[in-house]
């Protein structure tokens, strides 16, 4: 693959067109992704793909942001980093912008504020959809520790007003002790202990 | 400064934003809410709402709506690159050990640990959704004058939806919005 202007261009193309008809977050992206630059234009292999987008998924951050961010990276560099990042973030960036001027405008609007504070009962909905179903998946698990730490973070958090990154520091240093704990354990009944 | 002040707030929530999507909601809501007080519960709400109906990362929107209403195209540029910065580090590091050393046990490990935590604080930003979208005044009160009838019902119908006939959360939040046109005109409240 040569990296001229064309390249360039189709890879800009590619992530803005992505990011622009995306909906429904950063779970949606990677399949469309993959479906571009593995299938349509062979520009990575399957595997690779895989990889790199779990890369992304554990990575702070948006995943569509983290995705476009590690693809132009094994694309063309610095500059396909740079490409792909505007890409993805310009459609947003755009759409918000022209809706927050709306908003400011219509804000004071009888007729926009019943439509928003119905649909505040809407996202309260969704969220509360979203706990239950990762809640439930969870609970399904069968194990204590993780249990104990979400009602834990959930106090603190509701109740206390704890920091969420002081809970997330908390619980991810517990996870990685834990994470520890286990492969400690894995390697030692493979007989490979240290 | 106040481009400063986004660029840095951003920065944090980027940089501690895992598992993206909601995951981070519970830190815009934080930052933007209730310590820089630079956009209401009501607005934050909004957002959200915006978010789910529009393309796009919800902190990309957050960082854009957010800075442009606090400072202009200037503040939305210096909020959204605040919010790209720690992605941009984290992740090309994460490449580089990846080419080097294949295998990401302990990333994914430290993953696992932290799913409790995201999703009971995804849970303390719900509960402070509901509060919102079933009290008057956006405040929790004994006082059933204060309890906000029509929301408590949409909120009840739009979650029954959701979870029994798994409907696009667009479509259900487009109806809520379609709900509270006609019963708070009829109504003539708020």
């Amino acid at each position: 693959m040569r990296r001229d202007a064309r390249f360039y261009r189709k890879l800009f193309a590619s992530t803005f067109y992505i990011s622009a008809f995306t909906f429904g977050g950063g779970f949606v992206i990677i399949p469309l992704m993959k479906k571009k630059f593995v299938e349509e234009y062979h520009w990575i292999e399957e595997d690779e793909m895989m990889d790199m987008m779990a890369i992304a998924q554990s990575s702070p951050g948006a995943i569509a942001v983290n995705a476009s961010i590690i693809i132009g990276r094994r694309l063309a560099g610095a500059l396909g980093v740079l490409i792909s990042v505007l890409g993805t973030v310009l459609p947003p960036f755009l759409i918000l912008s022209v809706i927050s001027v709306g908003y400011t405008a219509f804000q004071d609007s009888r007729i926009v504020g019943y439509v928003l504070r119905g649909m505040q009962a809407g996202v309260a909905a969704v969220v509360v959809d979203v706990v239950i179903h990762m809640a439930g998946g969870l609970l399904r698990k069968k194990q204590i520790f993780p249990l104990l730490m979400m009602c834990g973070a959930f106090l603190a958090s509701a109740v206390f007003g704890v920091n969420v990154v002081m809970i997330i520091l908390v619980c991810g240093a517990a996870g990685a002790i834990g994470a520890g704990f286990t492969m400690d354990r894995a390697h030692g009944k493979g007989g490979r202990g240290e | 400064m106040i481009y400063l002040e986004l660029f840095v707030s951003f920065l944090y929530i980027g940089l501690f934003s895992i598992g993206g999507g909601y995951a981070t909601m519970p830190l815009i809501q934080e930052q933007v809410v209730d310590l820089h007080h630079w956009l209401t519960m009501e607005e934050f709400a909004d957002v959200i709402a915006i978010s789910q109906m529009t393309p796009g990362p919800i902190a990309i929107n957050s960082a854009t709506f957010t800075g442009i209403r606090i400072a202009g195209i200037p503040g939305a540029a210096a909020a959204t690159l605040g919010c790209i910065l720690p992605s941009l580090v984290i992740v090309l590091l994460l490449a580089f050990l990846y080419d080097r050393y294949q295998g990401l046990d302990i990333v994914q490990g430290i993953l696992n640990g932290l799913k409790p935590a995201v999703i009971a604080m995804i849970a303390a930003s719900g509960l402070s959704l509901v509060t919102l979208a079933v009290f008057q005044s956006g405040q929790p009160s004994a006082d059933p004058e204060a309890i906000d009838w029509p929301g408590v019902v949409f909120f009840a119908v739009a979650l029954f939806t959701l979870r029994k006939w798994k409907k696009d959360p667009i479509l259900v939040m487009a109806g809520c919005g379609a709900a509270g046109l006609i019963v708070y005109s009829l109504l003539g409240s708020l």
